[in-house]
């Protein structure tokens, strides 16, 4: 004998349904643009979208095409991260090595971040790389942010020579960095 | 006594602003405010936000403001230099904004609902499952007359 559910049943089965079609619809929404790890599995290096934002220290603006013609190490990072601060020392080694010689440099962009706290770290770890703020995550949607830190090496040319979504340790620095900075232009 | 007068009026003077606004603060407090701003990163109002890293600086920002005395519009001015307009922004209600509205309001129909069902199907269930009062056996009727007919009551 077929068994007939009541009409109470029915209704919460349809909000069950209604409510996992909502969480899917939101998922599929909310999928990351993978378009530069694509490009990278392809051997192709994507150009790198430019930007040009407030200087976190002081009045002014700087941008990514200031730095066109050295390689660049782009690094999205906030106050609140806790991976940010482990790999923050790293970088700012980096920093002084690319840098001498103008043959390159660490770019961060301070994101979604209050501006005392994210300068409160700079200070705390002596941080000397140029630092760019983009307190409302303008810059994220075209790199295909979503986490941080996540950081993104550019060529000489300003393309997207590598990426990195978490922390760099110092393998990655030499295995994607040293190479373009070696490299003739 | 000139001098004297003139001093008590000078303090009262310079006094009463400072005990005014005092008075006056703080003008607003964190639960105020964060029913009403988002947490960016979390793309939900900073309310319901209680454990995300962004959202407890948001609010440490929040509480600092409200210990100086600012109003409830300035920290709203002070976290849209900080974040943008959005930040002041509660989801719209078109599109998939919508669903933040209507995710929770699902969630608890769907809620009472269920349990609606569960106490409907447990209270048929408990009726179905009892025991029926049933008469005594022929031997124990018969037992328990006999011990009846022994009492002269």
């Amino acid at each position: 004998m077929q068994r007939v559910r009541s009409p109470l049943a029915i209704a919460v089965i349809a909000a069950v349904v209604a409510l996992i079609a909502l969480l899917a619809y939101g998922l599929s929404q909310n999928e990351p643009d993978r378009d530069i790890e694509q490009a990278l599995a392809q051997g192709e290096r994507k150009d790198a979208p430019d930007f040009e934002l407030d200087r976190l220290a002081g009045a002014g603006k700087g941008s990514l095409a200031d730095y066109r013609g050295q390689v660049v190490v782009l690094n999205f990072w906030a106050s609140w991260c806790d991976p940010c601060r482990n790999e923050s020392p790293l970088l700012n080694r980096w920093h002084r090595k690319l840098a001498a010689g103008n043959r390159g440099t660490v770019l961060g962009v301070d994101v979604l971040d209050v501006s005392d706290d994210a300068r409160d770290f700079v200070r705390e770890y002596g941080l000397r790389y140029p630092m760019l703020r983009d307190g409302e995550g303008d810059v994220l949607a075209s790199y295909g942010v979503i986490a941080y830190p996540e950081t993104f090496v550019i060529d000489r040319q300003g393309r997207i020579a590598a990426t990195r979504r978490g922390p760099v340790d110092d393998r990655f620095m030499r295995e994607e960095v040293l190479p373009l900075v070696r490299a003739r232009s | 006594m000139t001098r004297t007068i003139a001093a008590v009026l000078a303090a009262l003077t310079l006094g009463l602003p400072a005990a005014a606004s005092a008075a006056e603060c703080p003008r607003t407090t964190v639960g105020d405010v964060e029913d009403e701003v988002m947490c960016p990163v979390c793309g939900t109002p900073l309310a319901l936000a209680t454990e995300a890293p962004q959202a407890v600086r948001e609010r440490a920002l929040i509480e600092r403001l409200v210990a100086d005395c600012q109003s409830k519009e300035q920290i709203k001015d002070r976290l849209r230099a900080e974040f943008g307009d959005e930040v002041v922004a509660l989801p719209g209600g078109d599109g998939f904004d919508l669903a933040a509205y209507l995710v929770p309001a699902l969630a608890v129909l769907a809620g009472g609902a269920a349990v609606g069902a569960a106490a409907i199907q447990w209270r048929r269930t408990r009726e179905r499952s009892a025991p029926e009062p049933s008469a005594p056996a022929p031997a124990a009727a018969e037992r328990l007359q006999s011990d009846l007919d022994r009492y002269d009551l």
